[in-house]
């Protein structure tokens, strides 16, 4: 593996001129570059980080959900964590979305790994994502009616009867 | 792929299948799997897995626990190896604190990792053993994973979940006790471990067995998003201990084992190398332990380390500061931070979004088990049912950390 | 005691020695520990107790447990059933992975909603008498584990017999689990399993 070879600078500049006004913006939280992209352009912006010759991006690390109730326009967001093997960058494409229209187009045409990440991240947030074959509930049984991990739902189901909430400061 | 795979004589796209129902709960899949397989006889058309029979919802439960209480939850990932996790935590949480502790802190978790590390594919290898018909080896090794267990009992009072160390450092020094069991447990695995590799690893049959079972290509793997051993078994060095190295892991001189063909047997001589480089490491930390004065066993975080009990008692401030982290009442600062460790099964990565609160605002666990067990269905795809449940036992797939 | 009982005494504790050395390595002689027998009536040639007695220490001393591992406690019970704590001391060696030839249900692990109807299918078929041992935390109650995911205890599905405490239990007290259930075996009426308290518990769990 070679050392880094890429800068952050070389990435957000190229994207830019391949996707004009399309980063929305761009920070380095702890040394990780982090773009903003709107969710149209956001599979297109990983398909050519993956398969541009000088980045290679050719790993997607990770895929998972966000929710934030107080952005109100944005309150979902699908974040994706992409990694160039050859080059040891990683990279964080961020992608946010109204509640109200929970819908993403789908990462499995560019990495088989997308599969079950963007089931399980359905699972939690209820985010649907556009041409995924088999989006169905993953980690929770078929017939639940919400999604867990939006924060307006909590974390108990208040089956538990051995706990006393005045013990408890709830 | 498909070329790595025998291809069941005379499969005929119109003919009937049987069903069969594999799992959740079957006594040759180690853990809680379900998969449902289409069978022409022997051999598996297709297969579908399903999963979350232990989903324990350990995102959402973290959303709700101050940083210090979120260690336990972690060490019931993946379960073979809670110590990784553990120290994994408190590294992630280091990086948003912009905290450094010192060296010997480094060191002593790179031995806590690297015993971590030689339980897990203890556990794996013997399992493959296991699923291959050879039960000796498993009883065998697993006396020595006491031995491991009862290293961390005593270092943090307990075997399993281990919730070893604190945010900044650990809670104690490594007594001598801890350094003699260390010292003797280098001294007597080399030579049983050695003596399970001369079981396995040149035994014909098991190689009969192994060789071209459950393979799979890099290109493949890559895609599917393997990482740790079974993406080296597949044939490329990444690692995460080399690639962005934590805890100070550029200190210690070690080597990336990668195998050619992804197959069971290369993922079980990769595990079983990396037992070898492990204990190689261990020596090499062991010697700088030593060579380091005692006593520097966490980072001055007085907001994050709880203050020794001694001093609780008798100073005022060391009480306050107990307080309020026991209470979880320290803020932390604002941020989001990707960090990742090299875990038993591969690139376990902690994504953290902190918006100043005492809880994490969001806290994602990237599993490697969950990530690269899609991919089992479509390994298997065309073998036999008993190479399926060697492939799977192989790929290490640890309930705990599939489901979170 | 008569003096025939006191003569086959004696011919066991000399079988007892000689058996004990043969086994042992070093120089230090274990004496293989016997069951010790039911109370009853001895006299010369017979030996009367009653059916329940004889039956329970059998069953007790010949559990076939079907593990139902599912998550930490299973790695625990692995070290349990390994050579350095051996449940094979108790009767239990031969591990019945099928429910119908199952005496001991041993639940170990999270048992989350999605697992519940599973473990309720099992527990139905495995055949009377059977025992349930809840095993650790979360399988006792949902341990840590109050969330939306997880059932609160197995007793919500199907009656418990013997709870271990534990996150997870150590390999000793998984141990003493069982021997809790030995005793509870031992003690058994045989008419247990007819009686209408039992049906009434079982009924309560919606077992028929």
């Amino acid at each position: 593996m070679t050392a880094t070879d890429i800068t952050h600078e070389s990435i957000v500049e190229r994207l830019s001129a391949q996707f004009p006004g399309k980063i929305l913006s761009h920070d380095e939280p702890f040394g990780l570059l982090s773009l903003n992209v709107p969710r149209e352009d956001v599979i297109d912006i990983i398909k050519w980080l993956k398969e541009d010759a000088a980045f290679q991006f050719i790993f997607m690390t990770d895929l998972c959900g966000v929710h934030f109730p107080e952005q109100s326009g944005q309150e979902l967001g699908v974040i994706y964590h992409l990694h160039s093997l050859v080059h040891n960058v990683r990279l964080r494409l961020r992608t946010f979305f109204p509640a109200n229209d929970p819908v993403v187009p789908t990462a499995t045409t560019v990495f088989k790994a997308a599969n079950w990440m963007e089931r399980e991240t359905f699972d939690f947030f209820g985010i649907r994502f556009i041409g995924h074959p088999d989006l169905r509930r993953i980690l929770n049984v078929d017939d639940m009616d919400y999604h867990p991990l939006l924060k307006q739902y909590p974390l108990e189901d208040g089956t538990r009867t051995d706990k006393d909430d005045k013990y408890f400061g709830r | 792929m498909d070329t790595l795979q025998t291809t069941p004589p005379g499969l005929q796209e119109e003919k009937q299948y049987n069903t069969l129902n594999l799992g959740p709960t079957h006594p040759a899949t180690h853990g809680i799997f379900q998969n449902v397989l289409q069978m022409d006889g022997e051999y598996i058309v297709s297969g579908e897995a399903t999963i979350g029979y232990i989903h324990r919802a350990f995102e959402k439960l973290a959303e709700h626990r101050p940083f210090y209480q979120i260690t336990p939850i972690t060490d019931r990932l993946n379960y073979c190896s809670s110590p990784i996790n553990n120290i994994g935590w408190q590294l992630t949480v280091e990086k948003l604190l912009d905290v450094q502790p010192p060296k010997r802190v480094d060191y002593m978790r790179v031995i806590i990792m690297e015993l971590a590390r030689i339980t897990d594919h203890l556990i794996c290898n013997s399992v493959v053993g296991v699923d291959t018909g050879a039960l000796t080896g498993f009883v065998y090794v697993f006396q020595q994973r006491e031995h491991v267990y009862e290293i961390y009992e005593a270092i943090c009072g307990s075997r399993l979940t281990t919730n070893i160390g604190r945010i900044g450092g650990f809670e104690r020094d490594f007594d001598d006790n801890v350094m003699r069991r260390i010292r003797k447990f280098l001294d007597e695995f080399p030579k049983v471990w050695k003596e399970f590799e001369g079981l396995l690893s040149r035994n014909r049959i098991f190689m009969d067995r192994t060789i071209g079972v459950g393979g799979i290509s890099v290109e493949d793997a890559l895609d599917y998003g393997f990482t740790g051993p079974n993406l080296r078994a597949a044939g490329l060095d990444y690692d995460v201990r080399v690639m962005n190295p934590y805890s100070s892991y550029q200190d210690f001189d070690f080597i990336i084992p990668i195998g050619q063909s992804g197959d069971v047997y290369d993922r079980f001589c990769v595990r079983n190398e990396e037992i070898w480089q492990s204990l190689s490491i261990l020596e090499q930390a062991y010697a700088k332990l030593q060579q380091m004065p005692k006593g520097d066993y966490f980072a001055h975080v007085p907001e994050f380390y709880l203050p020794p009990k001694q001093d609780v008692y008798t100073k005022m401030e060391a009480l306050i500061w107990h307080f309020k982290i026991v209470m979880g009442e320290v803020d932390v600062p604002k941020g989001e931070v990707y960090h990742a460790v090299e875990g038993g099964n591969g690139e376990l990565g902690f994504y953290l979004i902190s918006d100043g609160g005492r809880q994490p605002y969001r806290l994602h666990f990237r599993r490697p088990c969950f990530i690269y067990y899609q991919a089992f269905p479509e390994m298997i795809k065309g073998s036999m049912l008993s190479d399926a449940i060697l492939t799977m036992s192989s790929m290490n797939v640890i309930a705990g950390e599939l489901d979170a | 005691m008569g003096k025939r009982a006191d003569v086959i005494q004696k011919q066991v504790e000399l079988c007892v020695i000689h058996h004990s050395q043969l086994i042992t390595h070093n120089s230090t002689i274990m004496a293989v520990k016997l069951v010790e027998g039911p109370e009853g009536h001895t006299g010369q040639g017979f030996f009367a107790t009653s059916f329940d007695k004889a039956i329970g220490l059998a069953r007790a001393n010949s559990i076939w447990p079907l593990p139902f591992a599912t998550s930490c406690c299973g790695i625990e019970f692995m070290a349990t059933m390994g050579a350095h704590y051996d449940l094979a001391r108790f009767g239990s060696e031969r591990l019945s992975f099928s429910p119908r030839q199952a005496d001991l249900l041993m639940v170990m692990g999270t048992i989350a909603k999605k697992m519940g109807p599973v473990l309720k299918q099992v527990y139905l078929q495995m055949a009377e008498p059977r025992w349930v041992l809840s095993v650790g935390a979360c399988a006792s109650s949902g341990g840590i584990f109050d969330t939306y995911s997880v059932l609160q205890g197995i007793d919500k599905v199907i009656p418990v017999d013997v709870y271990v405490p534990g996150c997870p239990p150590t390999p000793e007290a998984i141990i003493d689990g069982v021997m809790k259930i030995q005793e509870l075996i031992k003690n058994e009426s045989l008419r247990r399993r007819n009686s209408d308290e039992y049906q009434q518990l079982l009924n309560s769990y919606g077992i028929e």
